[in-house]
């Protein structure tokens, strides 16, 4: 029998019972619908978290001040307080594969204010490299300069959020700030950033200094808090790392078998964090997805049975007027795997939708790969041929004579 | 009489079903030849076989001892599918219940056949054969009805056309009056008369006599073989049957 005459047969089958057609496919939708929203939303996640940390910059790596523990209880996050300008000086001095880097003293909360207006904010002492290694431009004015932080200036950077909040009319540059009162010079405005990796900060929410004047002017700091490495390229990064650490734990005397009292990390590793985390609830919700798949297969494998039985005379006639098993076979298979097909079609849609939808509503990020959609297709065909075969053969050992004497 | 003109023959066939403890011996022995051309009536009360016969017969069924020869082929020994194939090119079946595909119209319905021919054809040459049959069976106005919009008569005349579209060496009607009333009866009866005037064998199954004298020859079965096997001496005509019966009724409806 040709293909063609199978599906016209199978295409009428399913037209003549509607409702029966719609609620089978039902279980296929839902299922490729989920899998298709999951997946979208999923690498849309992913895709926006490895822009953010290629954000960061290029083969980045950070160091963090580290907690200490004293007597069992643990200092703080970045509380250690043993992590010098000096050391940051010695990483850029003494290892060869380090081409620029930034000392930094963050502390967030701190009232600064503008003529007109004031706001709460994150203030950031840097180096005099920090756009650099992050790759950030600004969208007017000039980056303060080497002798700015040598000399501890009284001058800022301004992220968007806080130069739109702390000034309305845009002319920023050249205007003053108080940050905790003490007057600083606005001296550039960094370009918008959006949100941080973990989508809960506003990374334009900021203000940066030299971290000279953060330390000295602002918080009477003597420690720093971390440090951003530019390595000299992807394949010496690894190396740098292992050689920052062997420096630091010399420098601060740490003895063998001791905790290291900070934490070096490479953009690749964050990267790997994160992905990871997300990667957890994107196979959980991928493995959800598969179990209703599974439930819309076992509902055609159902209705196929009930088709055949309902349908037992039919196969009778046919056979009695020449059909074989395979023809029979066929037919009934063509009709599953059409259900699961069509369901999965549908499904694609419904799930492209409903991924749009999030997008639109949440703000989530989405990403619709054409690869999964011609997976998810090919995975509802494979579920119409494994779920329909056993009620097809069964059709197709039918023996013809009872099949024709069937009430 | 030569053996090329036999269509079907049958030699020494026995069928014998293993249901639970008891083997029931549904044919015994049955001989029987049927030429080219022949109409024969299978008759005998419910459990002589006839119905076994049938399907054996149909090539529905193998019998389990003895040789069967349809059209000069042996199908005793054949598979399920070369039975299928053996359905498909020599056996034109009618039902009592008609069985026709609901849903679907007459032509499709009789179109069916064709599409289990393993050599295809095209599908404006199934068309056309289709049309041809329901022309036969007087049908071709009625070619895109549904099953439900036939009447009964209808409905069997489209089975008819069904079995006949392949140009089967022979046809097997199953008690194809059964469910028709005197008057469809006759005129379905007719139908196989001028089939069978036009050279086509039919096999029929019927426990009717009055049925059975439309036909040639009536085989009769008894507890699984042959017990009689003659020829109809006073053989009725359709044609005249009918005319008799609408000259009763209109005299029934002037009778005051």
């Amino acid at each position: 029998m040709k293909i063609i005459i199978i599906l016209r047969v199978a295409a009428r089958a399913l037209r003549r019972n509607k409702m029966r057609t719609i609620l089978t496919m039902l279980g296929m939708i839902i299922g490729v619908g989920a899998v298709i929203a999951t997946v979208s939303l999923g690498d849309g996640a992913k895709a926006q978290v490895e822009s953010q940390i290629a954000s960061l910059g290029r083969n980045v790596i950070l160091i963090f001040a580290g907690s200490v523990t004293r007597g069992g209880a643990r200092g703080g996050w970045q509380n250690a307080g043993t992590l010098m300008v000096d050391d940051a000086l010695a990483i850029q001095r003494e290892i060869p594969d380090v081409t620029i880097i930034s000392p930094e003293y963050r502390s967030g909360g701190i009232q600064v204010a503008s003529a007109t207006d004031n706001w709460s904010t994150t203030i950031q002492g840097e180096g005099q490299d920090y756009l650099d290694i992050r790759q950030w431009p600004l969208s007017e004015g000039s980056m303060f300069s080497a002798t700015d932080v040598r000399t501890a200036s009284k001058v800022a950077i301004l992220g968007k959020t806080v130069a739109d909040t702390l000034f309305h009319d845009g002319n920023v540059v050249g205007q003053a700030v108080r940050i905790k009162n003490v007057p600083f010079t606005v001296v550039g405005v960094l370009t918008p950033k959006g949100l941080s990796v973990q989508g809960n900060s506003d990374q334009d929410d900021i203000v940066l200094v030299p971290y000279t004047s953060a330390m000295k002017r602002l918080f009477g700091a003597t420690n720093i808090r971390g440090i951003t490495v530019e390595a000299a390229s992807t394949e010496t990064l690894a190396t740098a790392q292992q050689q920052i650490i062997d420096l630091l734990r010399q420098r601060h005397r740490i003895g063998m078998g001791r905790d290291d009292d900070f934490t070096v990390r490479t953009q690749e590793e964050l990267a790997q964090m994160m992905n990871s985390a997300s990667e957890t609830i994107r196979q959980l919700l991928l493995a959800i997805a598969c179990v209703s798949l599974l439930i819309g297969g076992i509902g055609i494998m159902n209705i196929m049975l009930v088709s055949v039985t309902e349908r037992t005379r039919e196969i009778g006639i046919r056979m009695a007027v020449g059909a074989h098993g395979r023809d029979i076979l066929m037919q009934f298979l063509a009709e599953a795997v059409a259900l699961s097909m069509v369901g999965g079609g549908l499904g694609i849609g419904m799930g492209v939708l409903c991924s749009r939808f999030a997008a639109h509503l949440k703000n989530w990020p989405t990403l619709t790969s054409p690869g999964w959609i011609v997976v998810a297709f090919l995975f509802s065909a494979l579920v119409g041929i494994f779920f329909g075969f056993y009620p097809a053969w069964k059709a197709s050992k039918l023996d013809p004579i009872d099949a024709l004497r069937y009430e | 009489m030569k053996d090329s003109s036999a269509i079907i023959k049958l030699e020494h066939v026995h069928k014998i079903y293993h249901t639970g403890e008891v083997d029931v011996h549904a044919v015994r022995d049955v001989s029987l030849e049927i030429r080219r051309g022949e109409f024969v009536a299978l008759m005998g009360a419910s459990g002589s076989g006839k119905s076994t016969m049938m399907n054996t017969l149909g090539c529905l069924d193998r019998p389990s001892h003895g040789l069967y020869l349809l059209d000069g082929v042996d199908v005793s020994q054949l598979d399920r599918d070369e039975l299928a194939t053996i359905r498909n090119e020599k056996i034109g079946f009618v039902f009592q219940g008609f069985n026709l595909l609901s849903r679907t119209s007459a032509l499709e319905n009789v179109e069916l056949p064709l599409m289990y021919v393993r050599k295809s054809c095209p599908a404006r040459e199934q068309r056309e054969r289709a049309l041809r049959a329901l022309a036969t069976v007087g049908l071709a106005e009625r070619a895109g009805h549904h099953p439900n919009q036939l009447s009964g008569g209808q409905q069997q005349r489209v089975a008819i056309a069904r079995a006949l579209v392949n140009e089967p060496a022979v046809i097997l009607a199953d008690e194809p009056t059964g469910n028709l009333d005197t008057q469809t009866s006759i005129e379905i009866m007719g139908v196989f008369q001028k089939l069978n005037d036009a050279g086509i064998t039919i096999v029929m199954v019927t426990h009717e006599l009055d049925i059975a004298s439309y036909t040639r020859r009536n085989v009769i079965m008894r507890d699984g073989r042959v017990v009689s096997d003659l020829a109809v001496e006073n053989r009725l005509l359709a044609t005249n049957e009918l005319g008799k019966l609408r000259a009763a009724q209109e005299a029934a409806q002037l009778a005051p």
